[in-house]
């Protein structure tokens, strides 16, 4: 139980700049080092926490967890998964709003504030390939877009009007409606 | 304060629910919500959280749901110890639903992973996706990230440059974001 909270607290001490950045650093500690999993269950893992909403990191530690100690193993490496960024976020939280308004911190602000929109960006055309975008399907994240962007629809109804339609879609194709 | 902490948990609960495609399709979620919806906090205190979630380690989705939720408490005037309180609450909610999820879905998904009709709604699900990153970035696109050519020009096109050069970077010379962050950060100092 304590390897695994000190394993997954290092997981999540280590993850810098999202979760597919994470996913060597977990291979190497629940596959090669702990042999807690296969590494073709891993893929399958990957697949699975990929496909379900929330935390990547925090997905695959609940789903590691409960299968070696159930529910409460699940609970452990959950704890310890979020931990790391919660302590730190929360110290930044309290200095940084101090001193937010010096004039040279305002300065690096206004350098960095560009590169995190490159940030969110740079994935779009990263995963497009993921996601296997094509030309019959392109309309999608083109519509999903401009619902958000231009109209200011919540990108949670957006997801939520994705899933049902592929639902509908997977009917039709498949002639029971 | 009980209206904010409550709103804050259905906030995230939700965020942590619907929040598929990882860290940065999350982050559109949360803008939605915290920035337009909420306005709990500005564009630019949005995005210097953004920048804070990538030089620190730790998910994206747990960085920023601690730092909403400070932030939103102080923001409205509350003391620090209720920021706190906040954080937690927020960090919680964010978590609450994937916990809950995958321990039905561990048990479960695996043996209906190729179920067709769970292959039909991912088919429409992934693309969706795509579409949240790319508004995310476009929403991010405001005078308070760029300024404008009108106010400052200087500032604008620097920060255009900016952005140009940290998007092929990323992209074409596969630049790791801490190094890339610092290095904008020196280049803001210089220029402003």
């Amino acid at each position: 139980m304590w390897e695994l909270f000190t394993n997954f607290f290092r997981i999540g001490l280590f993850t810098i700049g999202g979760g597919y950045a994470m996913i060597p650093l977990i291979e190497s500690t629940v596959v090669d080092e702990k042999r807690w999993i296969e590494r073709e269950e891993l893929l399958d893992l990957i697949a699975v926490a990929q496909s379900c909403p929330g935390i990547f990191a925090i997905n695959i530690g609940i789903f590691i967890g409960y299968k070696l100690r159930g529910v409460k193993g699940a609970l452990v490496t959950t704890l310890a998964t979020a931990l790391p960024s919660f302590i730190i976020i929360l110290t930044i939280a309290l200095c940084f709003n101090q001193f937010r308004d010096n004039p040279y911190v305002e300065k690096i602000f206004r350098g960095i504030r560009p590169a995190v929109v490159a940030l969110i960006a740079a994935p779009v055309f990263k995963m497009g390939k993921m996601a296997q975008i094509s030309w019959t399907n392109v309309w999608i994240p083109i519509v999903a877009t401009l619902l958000i962007w231009l109209l200011g629809v919540s990108p949670i109804y957006v997801i939520l009007l994705a899933g049902i339609s592929g639902y509908i879609y997977g009917q039709v194709r498949e002639g029971k409606l | 304060m009980i209206t904010l902490y409550l709103l804050l948990f259905w906030t995230f609960f939700q965020i942590g629910l619907f929040g598929f495609g990882g860290g940065y399709a999350m982050v559109s979620m949360i803008q939605g919500e915290v920035v337009t919806h909420y306005h709990w906090m500005t564009m630019g205190q949005f995005t210097d959280i953004l920048a804070i979630s990538q030089m620190t380690p730790g998910p994206i989705g747990i960085n920023t749901a601690t730092y909403v939720g400070y932030t939103s408490l102080t923001n409205a005037g509350y003391a620090w110890y209720w920021g706190v309180l906040g954080s937690t609450i927020a960090t919680f909610a964010v978590v609450l639903p994937s916990f809950i999820l995958m321990l039905i879905i561990s048990r479960f998904l695996m043996a209906y992973k190729n179920h067709p009709t769970v292959e039909h709604v991912f088919s429409w699900l992934r693309p969706a996706v795509i579409g949240l990153l790319a508004a995310a970035a476009l929403c991010l696109m405001t005078k308070e990230n760029f300024s404008t050519p009108a106010i400052c020009p200087w500032q604008f096109w620097c920060s255009v440059g900016i952005f140009l050069f940290a998007l092929v970077s990323l992209i074409v010379y596969k630049m790791k974001p801490i190094p890339l962050i610092l290095l904008c950060g020196l280049v803001g100092l210089v220029l402003f």
